[in-house]
């Protein structure tokens, strides 16, 4: 391991490419103690976290320095590994997790996705009050399900600091796909400085990571380009609601530098196969707030699984994902090596691994693309499709149909008793009501737009992967996997009922004032949402912002359906595209308080976070 | 540089602002969407429709207790903001402009300094102490008391009331209004904008205005538009937080404020060349 320089830098001190790439040999520093790999098996990749399995499982959460960049930090990791211990679990077992805290603050552990009773869910002041410093907790729960999941912190910024780990649960009937090689490939985001100083230069200004800004010189280009007129026309609508257009995440690689398996770009983790073996890449996104978008340049990925539920098999050479969300992907790999690249969204770095045949073996690595600006259907929705000639997105149906509505009749009250006539013919739940209604807490200093035209079409890969092949960007043909393209095998159709009753929520912020809400209202000022228990009821997400986020719902799944009704597949993490609607059914079979909040911590920090009571 | 440049350059930036403005406000007509602002509808969705009355600390499975979990949104924050901290070449003093504020996402106490140190000395200053409140998703309502000391005048008080943003177009906006002593009133108006050349090279115009409700003989203020100043200043980021400028800043004076100079045998205009620094935290 490499002890870089105890003296603090700034990151602008740093050489950029270091700081960028990382070191070779960067993550823990302190050797782990052996009593705590008592129970560990021998990992399956060089750099992966240790394996845990059986029904009895101890962690212990501690300090521990590490040096990701030269610059030597303080984690918060779990039984001193980053990422903490695989967990290997068995479905149908009952498990006991005792989780001590050696930190000097309170802790906890939040299963993600797993279904539970509520005490068990580690949710600090709604599921239990935290694990105090000394103290053990002790996890009872019996697992319901299988597939590929993870697990963190829901504690302050803990899980931004080092603590997540995967949590494997092996189907009792066995695995629906053969595979030869199993790896977890799990993405997360690393930074040298205090997350909490972090978070409060966004709130000081918003901007600040961002290094891909609208220039003058970005005009000028234009002008030249495009014509003046054009020009003017591309920035009018941003300049005057005070948007960036290059506004696609709050942190870069300004300040983050992004992990493989905890592993830097420069330490290149490796996950080794022999030729015409088929492998398993389990992809977690447990970054704090990045979102990825990954592909094996020359394999296909064969989308397996999502959110650890199995879906029909899909393949596609991209996918995007969230923090919290997670794929499953086979891929068949014939040559010797190939690059697993996974550039953050806004483009300002990338992980990276590889698979090989043996260790050593190294495949190119692709730049990251140029950032593409958001476009006017990211702010306005379907209407912003085509009718401004902003962007050459194509009109969907649904967007066509939304069109009409805003062209008819310009106003909310039409809209209002259009849908009610069109609906009232059977089950008037049988598909999401596409009636727009905001808030009244979002006309405030809360808000900083709202949508009444959004986009309900699940197809969309959203912004910079969008048209691809045209762009130049990727071969020809290239696919990337969107939400329309996913459907659950089984499971999601277990509840035949039709949605007794629909609640509408909406994604809110401002950007300015680096503030994120439900509907305007930060979670100090909201009230919880009552579900009842075993209700079949529609949820009904609409993004007034221009970020995507990925929704997390604690304690019961989260079942997409599309814009007409039919139910697709069941996730527990739903990304929520910039002036998008979505819905999905839920059927809450447990008891108790859960969280239900945006998944990029820092979003769901600043209070885009509810409380949902089933009782 | 001559003052006519800069005149012109700074009429420039202003002009291309306000065409922008016209511009927009010709093509926003995207019929009667309102995507931000305004007033809730009679018939806008309660926020709270779906909690059955149940709170964060009240109703079923609710921890005991005084509720322990608390975001960001309930966290006070703070910062400092030294926009000015400048040296200006022709009068040789040193001028800081700094702002500070203490609060919360929609609450803030807000401290204002400004002041200019020439020869070792504090020739003048003004210092505002408000609360902040938002107004709407961009403005903040401050309230508060201005106090200004002369080194040589009559020192004055004043009760504020302003408005502080970022207006459409990206114009930063501070604008108050004060009440002072003997039926005393004065406007302060301030304007920034910030020119992206690249990531980290910045040009900002900035305007400033000052205009009072009646003469002031012991501070050689005339009622009226009393001053203007115009200033342009380049600026490079070697991080977000830690900037040293260039530029230039051009200065008028108006009415009864520019005969007091010319009867005291100052210039009523000039031009200067400045160099400072631009940090927060």
């Amino acid at each position: 391991m490499t002890h870089g320089f105890p003296r603090p830098k700034q990151p602008w001190q740093l050489s950029r490419r270091r700081f960028v790439q990382g070191l070779a040999a960067g993550g823990v520093l302190a050797a782990t103690p052996s009593w705590l790999q008592a129970a560990a098996k021998g990992a399956t990749a060089l750099d992966s976290a240790p394996v845990l399995s059986g029904r009895e499982i101890d962690l212990v959460i501690a300090e521990t320095p590490v040096n990701f960049t030269g610059v030597t930090r303080m984690a918060t990791t779990i039984n001193g590994s980053i990422p903490a211990p695989t967990l290997r679990l068995r479905e149908g077992d009952d498990v006991t997790i005792r989780v001590t805290n050696r930190l000097p603050v309170a802790t906890s552990i939040h299963w993600h996705g797993i279904l539970l009773p509520y005490q068990m869910d580690g949710v600090p002041g709604i599921s239990y009050p935290g694990i105090s410093p000394g103290e053990t907790f002790v996890y009872r729960f019996t697992l319901r399900q299988s597939g590929t999941y993870w697990y963190h912190s829901h504690s302050g910024f803990q899980e931004m600091t080092g603590m997540y780990g995967a949590l494997i649960i092996e189907p009792r009937a066995g695995e629906r796909h053969r595979a030869d090689q199993d790896y977890v490939v799990q993405l997360s985001d690393w930074t040298d400085e205090d997350p909490m100083r972090a978070f409060s230069k966004l709130k000081v200004q918003s901007d600040v990571y961002n290094f891909n800004q609208p220039t003058f010189f970005d005009f000028t280009a234009d002008v030249s380009k495009l014509g003046l007129q054009a020009a003017l026309e591309k920035r009018q609508m941003w300049n005057q609601m005070r948007m960036n257009p290059t506004d696609l995440a709050d942190l870069s690689a300004a300040t983050l530098t992004f992990l493989m398996n905890g592993t830097t770009p420069a330490g290149n983790w490796s996950g080794l196969f022999q030729r015409g073996d088929r492998v398993r890449l389990r992809f977690i996104n447990a970054a704090s707030n990045s979102f990825y978008d990954v592909r094996i340049p020359g394999l296909k990925l064969t989308v397996i699984q999502a959110d650890g539920q199995d879906v029909e098999p899909v393949t596609v050479d991209e996918f995007r994902f969230g923090p919290g969300e997670t794929y499953d992907v086979m891929v068949e790999p014939q040559d010797d090596a190939y690059t697993i690249f996974a550039q953050s969204m806004e483009r300002s770095g990338y992980a990276r691994g590889t698979l090989a045949v043996q260790q050593g073996l190294i495949a190119p690595v692709p730049e990251p693309d140029p950032p593409e600006w958001l476009t006017m259907k990211d702010m306005m929705g379907a209407m912003g499709g085509g009718a401004m000639g902003h962007d050459m997105m194509k009109m969907d149906s649904m967007g066509q149909t939304k069109m009409d509505h805003s062209q008819m009749s310009g106003g909310m009250a039409m809209d209002h008793s259009m849908h009610g006539m069109q609906q009232g013919s059977e089950n008037p739940l049988a598909k999401p009501s596409s009636t727009i209604r905001h808030a009244r807490t979002e006309y405030g200093a809360s808000v900083d737009q709202r949508v009444d035209t959004p986009s309900t079409n699940l197809d969309d890969p959203g912004i910079g992967l969008r048209n691809l092949s045209q762009r130049g960007l990727r071969p020809q043909g290239h696919r990337v996997l969107t939400l329309a393209d996913l459907k659950s095998i089984d499971g999601v159709l277990d509840d035949r009922r039709p949605p007794a009753r629909e609640l509408e929520l909406h994604l809110t912020g401002n950007m300015e004032r680096y503030s994120w809400s439900f509907d305007g209202l930060e979670f100090g000022k909201s009230t919880p949402v009552s579900l009842r228990h075993n209700e079949r009821v529609r949820i009904i997400l609409q993004n007034d912002t221009m970020m995507t986020h990925p929704m997390h719902l604690h304690g019961m799944w989260s079942e997409l359906e599309t814009d007409q009704g039919e139910l697709r597949v069941r996730r527990h993490t739903i990304p929520v595209q910039p002036a998008q609607r979505i819905s999905y059914l839920t059927t809450p079979h447990d008891l108790g308080r859960w969280a239900w909040h945006c998944h990029l911590l820092f979003h769901m920090d600043a209070g885009m976070f509810r409380e949902v009571v089933v009782s | 540089m001559r003052l006519n440049t800069v005149k012109y350059l700074t009429t420039l930036v202003v002009i291309v602002g306000a065409l922008q403005v016209n511009t927009a406000l010709a093509q926003m007509d995207h019929g009667d969407m309102q995507m931000q602002g305004g007033s809730a509808p009679a018939d806008a969705r309660d926020p709270h429709a779906y909690s059955d009355g149940y709170t964060l600390t009240e109703g079923p499975y609710a921890q005991p207790g005084p509720r322990q979990l608390k975001l960001a949104d309930e966290h006070a924050f703070w910062s400092v903001l030294g926009d000015r901290l400048e040296y200006q070449e022709d009068s040789d003093s040193t001028v800081y402009d700094i702002q500070a504020w203490y609060g919360t996402t929609y609450n803030r106490f807000v401290i204002k300094a400004e002041g200019d140190i020439a020869d070792g000395t504090l020739e003048e200053s003004s210092t505002e102490l408000l609360w902040g409140h938002a107004l709407n998703a961009y403005f903040d309502t401050q309230f508060g008391v201005r106090l200004d000391l002369y080194d040589e005048g009559k020192d004055r008080q004043w009760l504020a009331i302003g408005m502080q943003g970022l207006a459409p177009y990206w114009f930063e906006l501070d604008v108050t209004a004060y009440v002072g002593d003997d039926g005393r009133t004065a406007l302060s108006a301030e304007a920034e904008y910030e020119l992206l050349l690249t990531q980290r090279l910045i040009l900002q115009p900035r305007a400033e205005l000052n205009l009072y409700g009646k003469d002031d003989l012991d501070n050689r203020l005339g009622s009226g538009l009393s001053d203007l100043a115009l200033g342009l200043r380049l600026r490079y980021e070697f991080s977000r937080q830690f900037s040293p400028y260039i530029g230039v800043e051009w200065t008028d004076t108006y009415g009864d404020t520019a005969d007091y100079r010319r009867a005291a045998g100052q210039d009523t205009s000039g031009t200067q060349f400045v160099a400072g620094l631009r940090f927060w935290f």
